[in-house]
């Protein structure tokens, strides 16, 4: 099983989050549509890889959601269309879907599942029975959440530019590309979290 | 909710204030309260993974302001703080990366920076010599390169408002790590607690910020007073408007702090 259950340190232990990276996706168009009708079966937090560097950044953007949900301030209809716009370094919603969420030509995705017992008491979703559900609905390769993985589907370029990291020499100027990785990731994860603010 | 009680007897003594919530939910590590200041509180965390440390700095409500105004303060300082550190980073001046904020809950979870303030490294420099300190080639390195960090930070159009040598880290790099014996000194100076910091340019307050720095420094290593000139010497090739900035510092120690004879 490619899907992976996450422990995530400051979030309350009844929260569980669960995900799985999916490459050469074929049926992307069929999965917005289910976003777009608000099929409840489908309610993952669906993200475009090509956005993501790191395991880090969509840890934070899950992080941040869940602690949103927690606190309940979601700014969207649930915690997963929030995970998408956490991604974003601005407050706008549709841009964050447009840019961060699933589009018809997706190629690579992640898909991420947050559970918690529900207000009437109704228990969770297991691991096997996302996974089950997952396997059957996306056709793609899927993949652990790694680094490496990640950073296979991930367009440096669509990143520099949606965080704003565009002409920034000292970030040019490092030679070493693991290093200048990591320091977009840090620019990155400081535009997420202050976001609009 | 409890913290993992691993070790109880630490925990007992360093938890005396109640912890803010975030810090209540499990996590790998148990939350270490690591200083306290006048606004707020600093604790030692990790920061999703175990592996991955971090620090949250609070500021906790204060029970005797008016609530909707203690609201609007803490949030505002908590903003501005982080959006220092941010102009900071993505400016390429070295201070410590910002994870998460909440500005509601007052806490701005920040990246953990290694090695000890440049306070404690001069002083255990210093030991108890009082002679060869003038010619300490390393430490009047040290002070080259604080007065280039301090010079970066003026350069983007930050002034900290209470640089001392408690505020600026010393980051040893991976390499000097294992071979520390080398050069005690060697690392990065990283800029910590912008708490006070804001965005100016003005040869006023760059001036003001380099007084605070070598009276804080003239205080706390009273012997090493004869380097501080490095520092300022460094500083004084890293921005046009430098120059300017040091002549102004003439006007500022004649005077003191304070410009207007108010307050």
């Amino acid at each position: 099983m490619s899907l992976e259950t996450i422990t995530l340190d400051h979030l309350p232990s009844s929260h569980e989050v669960h995900a799985v990276l999916f490459r050469d996706v074929k049926n992307a168009p069929f999965l917005h549509q289910q976003l777009l009708a608000r099929n409840s079966d489908f309610e993952y937090g669906l993200v475009d890889a090509s956005v993501v560097v790191s395991r880090l950044q969509l840890l934070s953007a899950v992080f941040k959601a869940t602690l949103t949900a927690v606190n309940g301030a979601l700014k969207t209809p649930n915690v997963h269309s929030e995970i998408v716009i956490a991604l974003n370094s601005s407050s706008n919603i549709a841009d964050s879907y447009r840019r961060f969420g699933i589009s018809p030509s997706t190629k690579d995705l992640i898909a991420v599942k947050v559970t918690f017992p529900a207000e009437d008491g109704t228990e969770p979703l297991t691991s096997e029975q996302i996974w089950e559900h997952l396997k059957a609905n996306v056709e793609g390769e899927a993949l652990a959440i790694t680094d490496d993985n990640i950073s296979a589907a991930t367009d440096l370029a669509k990143v520099r530019k949606y965080y704003k990291l565009n002409g920034l020499k000292w970030l040019d100027d490092i030679k070493d590309e693991k290093l200048k990785l990591k320091e977009v990731e840090t620019l990155v994860i400081g535009g997420m979290a202050l976001r609009g603010v | 909710m409890a913290t993992p009680s691993a070790e109880p007897a630490a925990a007992q003594t360093h938890h005396q204030f109640p912890l803010p919530k975030i810090l209540e939910y499990p996590a790998s590590t148990p939350p270490t309260l690591i200083t306290q200041g006048a606004e707020g509180r600093l604790y030692r965390s990790t920061y999703l993974v175990p592996d991955l440390p971090c620090a949250l700095k609070y500021r906790p409500p204060k029970p005797w302001r008016h609530p909707t105004l203690d609201q609007r303060l803490t949030k505002h300082r908590i903003l501005s703080e982080a959006r220092i550190l941010a102009k900071c980073r993505r400016d390429g001046v070295r201070v410590p990366a910002i994870y998460a904020v909440d500005e509601t809950a007052g806490w701005l979870m920040l990246e953990w920076i290694h090695g000890g303030p440049i306070r404690a490294r001069i002083n255990e420099r210093l030991g108890k010599r009082t002679e060869g300190i003038a010619e300490d080639a390393e430490l009047k390195d040290l002070m080259r390169r604080m007065g280039a960090a301090v010079g970066k930070m003026h350069q983007v159009g930050v002034v900290h408002g209470d640089l001392t040598t408690s505020n600026l880290m010393l980051n040893p790099s991976p390499a000097s790590a294992d071979s520390d014996s080398k050069n005690f000194l060697d690392g990065e100076v990283v800029i910590i607690d912008l708490g006070l910091a804001s965005g100016s340019t003005s040869e006023e307050d760059r001036a003001v910020d380099l007084y605070v720095l070598e009276r804080a420094f003239g205080s706390t290593h009273p012997r090493a007073e004869c380097v501080f000139s490095e520092l300022l010497d460094a500083y004084r090739g890293m921005f046009k408007q430098a120059p300017g900035v040091l002549k102004k510092l003439e006007d500022v120690r004649m005077r003191g702090r304070k410009r207007s004879m108010l307050g």
